[in-house]
């Protein structure tokens, strides 16, 4: 280590260490600071700015009536995925109604395996804020959706291009922060 | 009253690890001889302190003293008494003091076997040891108290994790700590020798057992871990490059290379830089392991609410611990004596190749892990890096170091002709070779994993046994601790790769629905499935069954898989059913019941049951543990324990 | 360290019931193959695919209820006979690259897979530095009692 050049090449080695160092203790830092992020887990949906899947599913009040895609064009809407099963669809629940009921855009409801009875004795209890709702009972449609439990929400725009995605309970923070501004976005935009 | 107790101790223990980091260390600097004399007795005090505290939250716990809230968390009415002494453990702020505990413990060693070196070394390693107590205790204090009361006082604790109520969890974290924490005794080392100038031979004879002995704790600590991982898990994998995982084979890798650098800069005075350096980053890796897994950085750590506060702490203390020793490093390495000239062919040439690829290989580990954070903060996505990736690049990594190895031991110091180890080692790898072809045409699957298992632990090990043959035909050749070392931990790992390489070729696994006096034949075996029963434990509910193994119709054993439901969380563990033997396992775990949901007699009817035919796995274990018995055996050498005034003489070749 | 016993099996726990999210129940009948080279296809593929709900398992590991209907779904896919591509294109078209433990090779991570090589060969230019710069002086022939 005590040939001639040792002193520039320990340097350029000096030089890469520190930024490499630092730029590490950067990405630790980042790291800690994101940390506590509520979403921190979610996945984000790679369906955003696509085409909503198609799909084809009977609704919960009437099994033999299958409604499409296809059929949900033409205007905005909220889909919200739960089942009776899920204790955190309950929480979200009351703030879904407060929003279905400004009646700013369809909210529709996509019911995610769950029994028929269970699932309408839930609404029952807990009151009925969507305009319809679907019945996915073995969640094979659902995997097209990128869904894997509940709750979740998306919000697919009037071509059926899908916007906006999250998982987790939605509460007033959320739909006023992020919801309605795209909504307000879409509206400005058409 | 008692965990008051408790946290006065945390204070004065924080208190004397303050003198003990201040005084000695100026007074190294300084010449002064009763400023550097407080080092050993505050060390001692330190430790005493520290245990203190640890038996205080121990017999809060043993107590069941539910007015700490520490142990509400952490423990119920219901649980088991020798889980009550583990439980201390269980979490965040128990696991630190126990980390506290075990850093105070080797510095009380430390302190006491270091008493023929010179007085500025013991001051100034003490004092760096004390900076380093410092930091923990702190956070201890500050951030993660274990003393912390909740009033009122709860009436039932919320019970420790059931994953953790199980014989493995009670030694995997203090032999993993042993090793972890072990490691910050070379890197006060380094780092004294940095602010001294100089590391000569004598301080290297004194690391060196120690350091030995910390790998051989985390080689042990790792081991326990991937163990438990298997028999308690349920799915029957031993190591899945979990990044928590990760953050202890990190220090592992580096620990190898640094036990390897030592042998060098200790026997031919080269090296001194790396070692050095290699001191600090295993040190820091282990430090920054425990940032990891304590500050939620990582999504894969979810048990903490994470807790920004904490993970800032932690970051800010290793960005002074690692970045001030690696400054240090840059402006006072250079000053070292060069070593001695070596040729291309020689031993130093195949140790920096070793270290090279160990490091290489960490580095890879480190990149994998960290990767889809940096993807995160670079908005690329959330990507996920598995074993596809650390699977690969770890065998392509160390394909060389195993073709290598061999070679190490016979070749000599400073020049060697190649051709000397060469022949000698030559007839072997023919012998690993053929014995791989072999192994490949009679394979009943994976063949390819199956030859490269074979040969490659073939070829190590022969290879080490012509070392030592050479060693025992050679007259009056002794062999030392230090080559018995050597020999079990390079055994160790030829060993390991017949487990950890056969076991993935040769595995068979089936999920099948079996109904009870229904029986499978997987591989040699047949098993029936005799249905499953409801029973109870202490702290649980269980659904236990009973499946008979035959070979050649013969009974085997017969296993219990469980489901378990305790009763505090109602969290559900599978407890798999594991007939071991040396040359494979059986492992039966328990799916879900197939009845329909609302039929209460679910449990007696079919159910999915989960077959293994595990061949040699327990090799992946016995080889860690040769490698760990090798560190162990090589701290024992006499050249570690020469007296100071020989050493003074045989001064010349460092 | 207890973290890592925390961490490596809460993925299967939280099947259960996780704290903010939930998963249903359903069909836990174990999946029939046809032969044995399907079965390892199947339990290759799945190996190299992540449970999208778990805290760091596999798809083939993990006990989760969307982990049983995203391994029906594979084998669909096979019966319907995609490779072994197509069916990871077709999770990670709704799932994201987050479903694949093994990245793709794109400009995104060649730093993750070329770092490593890129690694070794600037420690390998070093040694041979050290190595040359060392062998360049006088170095005396082997002894033949040298200390081991």
């Amino acid at each position: 280590m005590n040939a001639p050049s040792a002193p520039r090449r320990s340097r350029v080695g000096l030089v890469i260490g520190a930024v490499v160092f630092l730029g590490f203790l950067a990405l630790m830092f980042y790291g800690v600071q994101h940390s506590d992020r509520a979403d921190r887990e979610a996945l984000p949906s790679p369906l955003i700015g696509k085409p909503a899947p198609e799909f084809a599913l009977p609704l919960l009040h009437e099994a033999g009536h299958m409604v499409t895609s296809k059929e949900l064009l033409g205007t905005p809407y909220v889909l919200n995925v739960w089942g009776s099963w899920c204790p955190e669809c309950r929480v979200e629940h009351p703030v879904l109604t407060r929003f279905a009921l400004t009646k700013r855009v369809r909210v529709i409801g996509y019911n995610l395996k769950d029994e028929p009875e269970d699932a309408l004795r839930w609404l029952e209890q807990f009151g009925n804020p969507y305009m319809l709702v679907l019945a996915d009972r073995d969640g094979r449609a659902a995997i097209d959706w990128g869904i894997y439990g509940a709750p979740e929400t998306f919000l697919v725009d009037a071509r059926g291009i899908v916007r906006w995605k999250h998982v987790g309970a939605v509460d007033d923070a959320i739909i006023d922060g992020e919801l309605v501004p795209l909504l307000d976005q879409l509206e400005a935009g058409q | 009253m008692l965990p008051e107790i408790g946290q006065v101790a945390l204070v004065l223990a924080l208190l004397v690890s303050l003198l003990q980091a201040t005084l000695p260390l100026a007074g190294a600097q300084r010449g002064r001889t009763s400023w550097m004399s407080v080092a050993r007795p505050a060390a001692f005090a330190q430790l005493l302190l520290v245990l203190c505290a640890f038996l205080v939250l121990t017999v809060s716990f043993v107590m069941q003293d539910f007015s700490v809230r520490y142990v509400a968390e952490n423990s119920n009415s219901l649980l088991p008494v020798i889980y009550r002494y583990t439980a201390v453990w269980g979490s965040h702020e128990g696991s630190l003091l126990l980390w506290a505990l075990i850093l105070a413990g080797w510095t009380g060693a430390v302190a006491e076997f270091s008493r023929k070196l010179p007085d500025e070394v013991v001051a100034r390693v003490l004092g760096v040891m004390g900076l380093v107590s410092v930091g923990f205790l702190s956070f201890l204090i500050f951030t993660s108290n274990p003393f912390a009361r909740l009033l009122p006082a709860v009436a039932e604790g919320r019970d420790l994790n059931p994953l953790l109520q199980d014989p493995g969890m009670i030694i995997h974290p203090p032999m993993l700590y042993l090793g972890y924490v072990g490691f910050v005794v070379p890197f006060a080392f380094a780092v004294a020798a940095l602010i001294d100038g100089r590391m000569d031979a004598r301080w290297l004879r004194w690391t060196r057992p120690w350091t030995n002995v910390a790998w051989g704790f985390l080689t042990l600590g790792i081991a326990i871990g991937s163990w438990w991982a298997y028999y308690e898990l349920g799915w029957g994998g031993w190591w899945f490059w979990d990044p928590v995982e990760n953050a202890s084979f990190m220090p592992w890798l580096v620990g190898a290379a640094l036990l390897h650098s030592q042998a060098v800069t200790e026997k031919r005075g080269s090296f001194r830089g790396w070692t050095v350096l290699l001191a600090i980053a295993a040190f820091s890796l282990s430090l920054l392991g425990t940032f990891l897994v304590r500050s939620g950085v990582l999504t894969s750590v979810h048990a903490f609410a994470a807790d920004p506060a904490r993970g800032l702490f932690i970051l800010i203390f290793l960005a002074i611990v690692v970045g001030g020793s690696l400054l240090l490093y840059a402006l006072r390495a250079p000053r070292f004596e060069e070593g001695a000239p070596f040729a291309a062919s020689s031993r130093e040439t195949l140790l920096l190749a070793n270290n090279l690829l160990l490091v290489s290989a960490c580095g890879m580990v480190l990149l994998g892990t960290l990767y889809p954070l940096l993807a995160d903060a670079l908005d690329l996505g959330k990507i996920s890096v598995g074993p596809p990736y650390f699977g690969f690049l770890f065998v392509l990594l160390m394909t060389p170091l195993v073709l290598l190895l061999p070679f190490g031991p016979l070749t000599r110091w400073q020049r060697e002709q190649p051709s000397k180890p060469l022949a000698m080692l030559a007839p072997w790898a023919i012998l690993a070779l053929v014995l791989g072809a072999v192994a490949y045409f009679t394979a009943p699957q994976g063949p390819l994993k199956t030859a490269a298992g074979v040969a490659g632990s073939a070829w190590a090990l022969l290879g080490t046994a012509r070392f030592v043959w050479t060693r025992f035909k050679g007259n009056g050749r002794r062999f030392t601790p230090e080559m018995l070392g050597m020999t079990l931990a390079h055994t160790g790992i030829a060993v390991f790769l017949v487990g950890a390489l056969l076991v993935e070729a040769q595995n068979t696994q089936r999920e099948l629905p079996l109904a009870p006096g229904q029986t499978v034949e997987v591989g040699k075996y047949a098993f029936r499935f005799e249905g499953v029963e409801e029973t109870q434990g202490p702290n649980y509910v269980s659904d236990l069954g009973h499946v008979q193994v035959l070979r050649d119709g013969k009974p085997v054993t017969l296993l219990h898989p469980e489901k378990r439901a305790y009763a505090s969380g109602g969290q559900v563990m599978t407890e798999a059913g594991i007939h071991s033997g040396v040359f494979g396992d059986v492992y039966v775990a328990l799916g879900e019941p197939l009845g329909a949901a609302d039929d209460p007699d679910r449990a007696n009817g079919a159910w999915a049951v989960r077959v293994h035919i595990k061949p040699f796995v327990r090799w992946i274990w016995l080889g860690a543990a040769l490698m760990a018995l090798g560190g162990f055996v090589t701290a024992l050498d006499r050249r570690f324990r020469a007296k100071p005034v020989q050493a003074a003489t045989t001064e010349q070749r460092a | 360290m207890l973290v890592a016993a925390w961490t490596l099996a809460l993925g299967m726990l939280l099947a259960h019931a996780g704290p903010a999210f939930a998963q249903a129940a359903g069909d836990p009948t174990p999946l029939q193959f046809s032969d044995a080279a399907e079965e390892a296809r199947f339990h290759d593929l799945t190996s190299e695919l992540r449970c999208v709900m778990c805290q760091n398992q596999s798809l083939a590991d993990s006990n989760a209820q969307i982990a049983h209907d995203l391994r029906r779904e594979v084998l669909d896919l096979m019966h319907q006979g995609k490779s072994d591509d197509e069916i990871v294109a077709f999770l990670v078209a709704r799932y994201g690259e987050f479903v694949r433990y093994k990245p793709a090779v794109e400009p995104s991570t060649w730093l993750l897979w070329f770092g490593p090589a890129l690694l070794l060969l600037g420690g390998g230019i070093v040694v041979a530095r050290v190595v040359r710069a060392r062998s360049r002086r006088e170095v005396p022939a082997p002894v033949e009692d040298q200390e081991w």
